[in-house]
């Protein structure tokens, strides 16, 4: 219960913001939201393919399982490392496009037009 | 291959404070402990490439010349779209990490705050003072983007802070602190022990303890030695000691006061006065008070011990300055930046310390490799979050000498 009596709403009191002013990243506000939303449907996802695997290998082992198993799944070394590879794995994926960027500025290509003129003069 | 992948959060040590997690709040910080490790790992280099490859040479073709100060970086590195992103992305890592660990304590607040309340009337190894005011460097933004700072909370006599605090670290350094996010505190012993292996000291301050994680494994270590850790938090306190008294220990007592004024102790009462990843969240005023009251509280011949990333020198590139300043903008510590570009030694020189007394070190974070995979980076840092700190320190010298 809050000091009001009223019920607490953890939910609603979780994403309280903290004081100080948030930096703008992009010219449109509208691209910092969407970063939110998008990495958090990231950590989701993430979050599911692991519960999925949790699932799996809980499956393996006994056959049968209940939620409170999946509760109190905790892996050993070796299942973790597994579950840390795909999880790097996955990230991966997801941010392919900021690591081919970090690539495309090492190696400095030019347009593609410059080939397409070049391979038809030569 | 896998040996360099971080440990699962379920391999944290769940002392009987510690939040309970469900399968999918561990799975979302274990997403959160990959991510951060790829934003600085795999993409991290896309900052350094960005300056090099474009805004230099920009910054060189209007300026005529190179950069002077880390602040021109900034201001210049701020208008490249690699950066902004990359910013954008560590941001949210930070926010989702905060949002994250809020849930997991908020609906399990009031088990929290009974447990807590138990441990701490019981052990009496907790002192609040409601007469310590909150300090402007700790009120005027939330430090770390954490709701309510160290200090504040969702209603009176709450833990939320201090158990959000200690929920996420494990996530925030990917394991490596260890177990029980104390492994700066162990580090800090270990080199005690190398330094002075017969060392016994009998009183030991620690000043901005937060929830005691670094405080702790010193009691621990030195179970004969009283050790008041003390914060001006009390939000942060009523954690810190409920969780020191749920690990069992018992020389150590969390007291609210502020390292500006301790003048409830006499002229050398303590043999130690310890400060770890502190100073960075002080001003330019009360750090130097600080360091003058932990002078004056010290006894000759004893040790303080301050533990912080390595200062701004001007042996230090302009572009790892800026790097390091990230958090002072980007994630709310706003005395990062002036902090480390001070000189730390003459700071210590002005409190008491001479300068022939001083000394640095570098010290590193004891894990457990039986649980935690060895850091992969092994030798090289993280600007500011893999576990390798400068330790800068004094013994202070004894009456005799100094009237010598």
């Amino acid at each position: 219960m809050s000091e009001d009596g009223e019920p607490f709403d953890w939910v609603a009191a979780s994403g309280r913001k903290a004081r100080g002013k948030r930096p703008e990243y992009f010219e449109d506000p509208a691209l910092d939201r969407l970063y939110s939303t998008v990495f958090a449907l990231a950590a989701e996802v993430s979050a599911l393919r692991e519960r999925q695997d949790t699932v799996e290998r809980l499956l393996d082992d006994k056959g049968t399982i209940s939620r409170a198993d999946i509760e109190r799944y905790e892996p050993d070394r070796s299942a973790a490392d597994e579950r840390g590879l795909a999880t790097r794995a996955f990230v991966a994926r997801i941010m392919r496009g900021f690591q081919q960027e970090v690539e495309a500025m090492e190696a400095s290509d030019p347009p593609i037009m410059d080939i397409v003129e070049k391979l038809s003069r030569e | 291959m896998a040996s360099d992948l971080p440990p699962p959060y379920t391999a944290l040590t769940r002392h009987e404070m510690m939040p309970r997690t469900t399968h999918d709040e561990a799975a979302r910080f274990n997403f959160l402990t990959h991510f951060n490790r790829y934003l600085s790992g795999s993409i991290g280099s896309g900052n350094k490439l960005a300056y090099e490859k474009r805004v230099l040479p920009a910054f060189r073709a209007e300026h005529g010349r190179d950069p002077d100060h880390r602040y021109e970086i900034r201001d210049a590195m701020n208008r490249d779209q690699w950066h902004r992103m990359w910013s954008a992305l560590k941001r949210n890592s930070m926010e989702m990490r905060q949002h994250f660990g809020r849930q997991v304590v908020l609906r399990q607040l009031d088990e929290l705050d009974a447990m807590a309340r138990q441990y701490n009337e019981h052990s009496g190894m907790l002192e609040l003072d409601a007469s310590v005011e909150q300090p402007a460097y700790q009120t005027a933004v939330d430090i770390h983007c954490q709701p309510g700072g160290y200090h504040g909370g969702e209603r009176e006599g709450d833990v939320t802070v201090g158990a959000n605090y200690d929920v996420g670290l494990f996530a925030t350094v990917g394991g490596a602190l260890g177990g029980l996010n104390d492994g700066g505190g162990q580090a800090v012993v270990d080199w005690v022990r190398a330094e002075r292996p017969d060392w016994k000291p009998r009183r030991i301050l620690d000043i901005g303890c937060t929830v005691g994680h670094n405080a702790v494994p010193i009691a621990q270590a030195f179970p004969d030695a009283e050790v008041i850790a003390i914060d001006t938090a009390a939000a942060s306190l009523r954690y810190g000691a409920a969780r020191a008294a749920a690990l069992g220990v018992k020389n150590i007592r969390f007291v609210q006061a502020s390292g500006e004024d301790l003048s409830r102790w006499a002229d050398g009462h303590f043999d130690w006065v310890q400060t770890t990843m502190f100073l960075h969240e002080l001003s330019a005023k009360a750090m130097p008070r600080i360091m003058q009251e932990a002078n004056r509280v010290l006894a000759p011949g004893g040790l303080i011990l301050h533990i912080e990333q390595p200062q701004y020198s001007d042996d230090m590139p302009l572009f790892e300055q800026f790097m390091r300043d990230w958090d002072a903008f980007n994630n709310n510590e706003p005395f990062w930046s002036a902090m480390h570009g001070q000189d730390l030694k003459q700071v210590m020189a002005d409190a008491g310390f001479p300068r022939d007394a001083q000394f640095t070190a570098g010290v590193r974070a004891v894990v457990d490799p039986e649980i935690f995979p060895p850091s992969p980076d092994d030798g090289e840092e993280d600007f500011g979050r893999a576990a390798i700190w400068n330790a800068y320190g004094a013994w202070k010298p004894i009456a005799q000498e100094q009237a010598a």
